[in-house]
């Protein structure tokens, strides 16, 4: 089939960006949407043009590199799939396409298609880990946890942190992707020491990176490849009041017997 | 120069224990002396990385990807191995080191596969307590599924996403030391040399792929976690930014490469479909468990819909074959297998290459529902990539490089040949042999991480005492005048054919005549044709843009000119290499039945290949294998 694609071309952050309008010729329905995209950047080579960056890496929809919106919907809008597993068959022969990156002022772009989405790794750094150093572990079976609850932190943890539910967000909040972290690591039991911190903090330096507020529209989880549920919000906003109400604990002593 | 493992002396089951006890220890206080960096951050790295910084050491970790957290280690689907005997099934560290040092066809070390059974049990604890979410039964304990290879249920998963979640916890464990400022993380960063003074890995020019800046970086050691080289097909299961580049950077400033030529196929993966396509996608072995594959007896029958052909027009080859390990054959047998009833005309799909791998008797036993809860999102993705539902009409697979078991040889400390310098992971060469069992993977890169290298890196520097090294040292300045010159020669070239249509030509070369059959006549194709295309693409490749800005154009030429030199080893190796071992299938080294046929007379050694300079023949260095504990047997999975 045939197509004409309007990508997004931005030199860099500082400079203007906008849509450069490019035909895509003999696309098979079995590519993927970015072996189509692979398909025009090669021909634009051998041209003597510049290629589009755009960012992909394990093509299988589980590292969350890819993040492309197409006809305005993060990934595409195919239930439960990252741009690099939509494929050409969900198009219609003289179809137009529009391609831009993510757009959210935490995330600022980098070129092209590729934005810069480490203000997640710094949410993750304040809080989304279980303080336990290599070799502190007890036997593994010494702590059940139930099945209901481990399957529960599984669909938490399910995220590929790729930013969709940001860039899909009128407001830009990144409540999914930090509400499913908090989830994961505070319904088991391993991670209840630090429940209450690792919300404050996480949900500090969420609102510290400029991401905006959450109205509940749930554009978030309907764009989500992995279907990470609306849920843990909830439960993100449950474990934050209560966190807030406990307030700080502090011993009285200070000090050891050193 | 001699090849010495450094295996510590006494019985098998002593000796991680004795090395441990005899170490020499950097005491807490002087570890924040000591500078290391990491490269890669997949499992193996990243474990390593958290580990060294809560141990007190000063560490540097690199990786391409935009964050740490999306290393390929991260697609790994069905689980990891260890030897907890939860299943009261017999298993034990000897079984799970036997079946190892059996599924890598008697080519591994014996000492370090033992140590890596040994440290399994220690893995599955360590990462159940990050809040890793394996699966478990109601009763709140681990559960297990089987994988190839053994005869006991010893994996662990976290549904068919074991990778994923493994790695997230070593990445949250490296968020702990990044916000304690115990690690400098540098994403977006690209390893183009390894600096080496005195004799010793010093340090790495790297390149930031956003600005472009190349920059400088000193360490007391260099661990390189960068993975393994499957990208040389062009089409493997590896993401598309997996490369060869630092090993092989490294392996031109002096470390040994082992083994290149073992290179595994996994029999499972989504069939290509077409000279378009980017990459191929596994299907988790874990599929192999419930699913019986076959394909139709006669010809005549491949064009059927699969049901279609009646119960007894067809071939379960495997479980014909191998009777006693079925279905759950090894990775190398089973592809093999494969690709023989393919051979034969009875394949099925486009271009007859495929099989049919078939869940629909487990349906039946177990329904649907269990069926979903176990492989749901195995099937899911099965549906986007090919349009089918695999709950009504078997799957098509067929094999796909997925794993290279060779790598930068390393001794018994994972130090490689050049003093200083770690190497972690799929990147190194030495516990899988020719072959790699399922689910050992993930069980090797942590136990590198977290359990081995952490120890061996404190023995190293405690009794070397590296001074420290300034980058405006003449070996840094001339590295990076090195990788300066290597990027304008790239980038002055403006030829005619991009990156990507060398590497595609590349990939073809050697999965043709050196994938999963190779021969003389066919290797020695490849010897030929591969510094023709070398010799072409250092005149007409054509890398648009510049070296200043973010130019994945360029980057992709970088990785492509190294495969193109890796990929002639890579052939030499498997030349010289007369017999068939694991995933190295010589055709004129077969028995009657097809089977391979093992020449431990002369070649159970360890190739080590020795860079003597460009277009000079690398130099072979032999390490014997040396079996104290198991005796060389002909591999029966009978």
């Amino acid at each position: 089939m045939n197509l004409t694609l309007k990508i997004w071309r931005q030199k860099n952050a500082a400079s203007p960006g906008g849509f450069e309008t490019h035909e895509a010729r003999d696309v098979s329905p079995d590519m993927s949407f970015l072996e189509m995209l692979d398909m025009v950047n090669e021909r634009l080579i051998a041209a003597g043009q510049e290629p589009f960056v755009f960012d992909s890496d394990c093509r299988e929809g589980i590292c969350g590199t890819c993040s492309l919106v197409i006809n305005g919907v993060p990934h595409g809008g195919r239930k439960g799939t990252t741009v690099c597993q939509l494929h050409m068959r969900h198009f219609q022969d003289g179809q137009t396409i529009t391609i831009e990156p993510w757009r959210a002022r935490a995330f600022p772009l980098v070129k092209d298609l590729i934005v810069d989405r480490t203000a997640f790794d710094r949410i993750m750094l304040a809080g989304g880990f279980i303080s336990v150093n290599t070799g502190n572990a007890p036997e593994a079976n010494a702590l059940p946890v139930s099945k209901e609850i481990a399957d529960l932190a599984m669909d938490a943890a399910a995220c590929i942190g790729c930013g969709a539910c940001v860039a899909v967000c009128k407001n830009a909040s990144a409540m999914l992707f930090v509400a499913a972290k908090v989830s994961h690591l505070n319904y088991l039991p391993q991670g209840r020491a630090e429940k209450d911190r690792r919300v404050k903090n996480m949900v500090a330096q969420m609102d510290q990176e400029g991401f905006g507020n959450c109205t509940v529209t749930g554009s978030c989880e309907a764009v989500c490849p992995k279907e990470i549920n609306l849920d843990f919000i909830a439960k993100m906003n449950r474990d934050y009041a209560v966190a807030v109400v406990k307030g700080e604990l502090k011993a009285n002593s200070g000090g050891g017997v050193g | 120069m001699n090849l010495d493992a450094k295996i510590p002396p006494g019985p098998l089951a002593q000796k991680w224990d004795r090395y441990k006890s005899n170490m020499k220890l950097v005491s807490p206080a002087n570890k924040r002396k000591f500078d290391v960096i990491v490269v890669g951050t997949g499992l193996s790295g990243a474990a390593a990385a958290a580990t060294l910084a809560e141990l007190g050491y000063q560490v540097k970790a690199f990786c391409f990807q935009d964050t740490p957290r999306r290393a390929h280690s991260i697609a790994a689907q069905g689980g990891i191995n260890a030897a907890k005997n939860y299943q009261n099934d017999g298993d034990s560290i000897f079984r799970l080191f036997y079946d190892t040092i059996k599924g890598g066809d008697f080519r591994a070390r014996e000492a370090n596969v033992f140590r890596l059974a040994q440290v399994s049990a220690s893995i599955i604890d360590q990462c159940a307590a990050q809040g890793v979410p394996f699966a478990r039964e109601y009763g709140g304990t681990l559960t297990n599924r089987s994988f190839g290879g053994a005869q006991v249920s010893r994996t662990f998963y976290a549904r068919g996403q074991t990778g994923q979640q493994l790695l997230l916890g070593a990445y949250q464990a490296m968020c702990r030391q990044i916000s304690l400022g115990n690690i400098h993380m540098f994403p977006r960063t690209e390893m183009l040399d390894l600096v080496v003074v005195d004799g010793a890995a010093r340090g790495i020019v790297v390149r930031n792929l956003v600005t472009g800046d190349i920059s400088l970086h000193s360490a007391d050691a260099v661990v390189l976690a960068t993975g393994g080289y499957a990208n040389v097909f062009f089409l493997s299961t590896n993401a598309i930014g997996c490369n060869v580049t630092a090993t092989y950077r490294a392996y031109k400033q002096g470390a040994f490469f082992a083994n290149p030529c073992y290179t595994q196929i996994h029999p499972t993966c989504i069939p290509v479909s077409g000279d378009y396509q980017a990459k191929l996608t596994l299907m988790s072995e874990s599929l192999r468990n419930d699913g019986r594959v076959w394909v139709p007896k006669r010809k005549e029958d491949c064009d059927k819909e699969p049901a279609a052909v009646p119960e007894a027009e067809r071939d379960y080859y495997l479980e014909r074959k191998y009777p006693s390990y079925g279905n759950l054959a090894p990775r190398d047998i089973a592809s093999r297998a494969a690709k023989e009833v393919c051979d034969a005309g009875r394949g099925v799909g486009p271009g007859g290459r495929g099989v049919y791998l078939d869940l629909s008797n487990a349906i039946q036993r177990l329904g649907e529902n269990t069926i979903r809860d176990r492989y749901g999102n195995l099937f899911d993705m099965y549906e986007r990539i090919t349009g089918e539902n695999a709950y009504r009409q078997p799957m098509r697979i067929y094999p796909a490089v997925h794993y290279t078991m060779g790598g930068t040889w390393v001794d018994y400390g994972l130090m490689s040949t050049l003093p200083g310098l770690f190497i972690i992971g799929e990147a190194n060469f030495s516990d899988h042999g020719a072959n790699r069992l399922g689910a050992s993977g993930l069980m090797q890169g942590l136990a590198d991480g977290y359990f081995i290298l952490p120890y061996t890196v404190g023995n190293y520097f405690a009794s070397t005492k590296p001074e420290k090294i300034p980058v405006g040292h003449a070996g840094f300045k001339k590295a990076e005048e090195d990788v300066r010159q290597f990027t304008r020669r790239l980038l002055s070239i403006n030829g005619k054919r991009s990156a990507t249509s060398f590497h595609k030509e590349l990939g073809k070369l050697m999965w043709e005549n050196c994938g999963m059959a190779r021969t003389r006549q066919s290797l020695e194709t490849n010897l030929k044709h591969i510094p023709e295309l070398r010799e072409e693409f250092w005149k007409n490749v054509r890398v648009t843009g510049s070296g200043e800005e973010l130019n994945q154009n360029l980057e992709h030429a970088g990785r492509v000119a190294d495969f193109l030199e890796f990929a002639e080893l890579l052939c030499l190796d498997a030349l010289h290499r007369e017999e068939s071992c694991g995933g190295h299938f010589r055709g004129e080294h077969q028995t009657e039945d097809g089977e391979a046929r093992r020449d431990d007379t002369n070649f159970a050694y360890v190739a080590a290949w020795e860079f003597k300079g460009a277009d000079k023949k690398p130099e072979l260095h032999k390490e014997p294998l040396v079996y104290e504990e198991v005796h060389m047997a002909t591999r029966s999975y009978k």
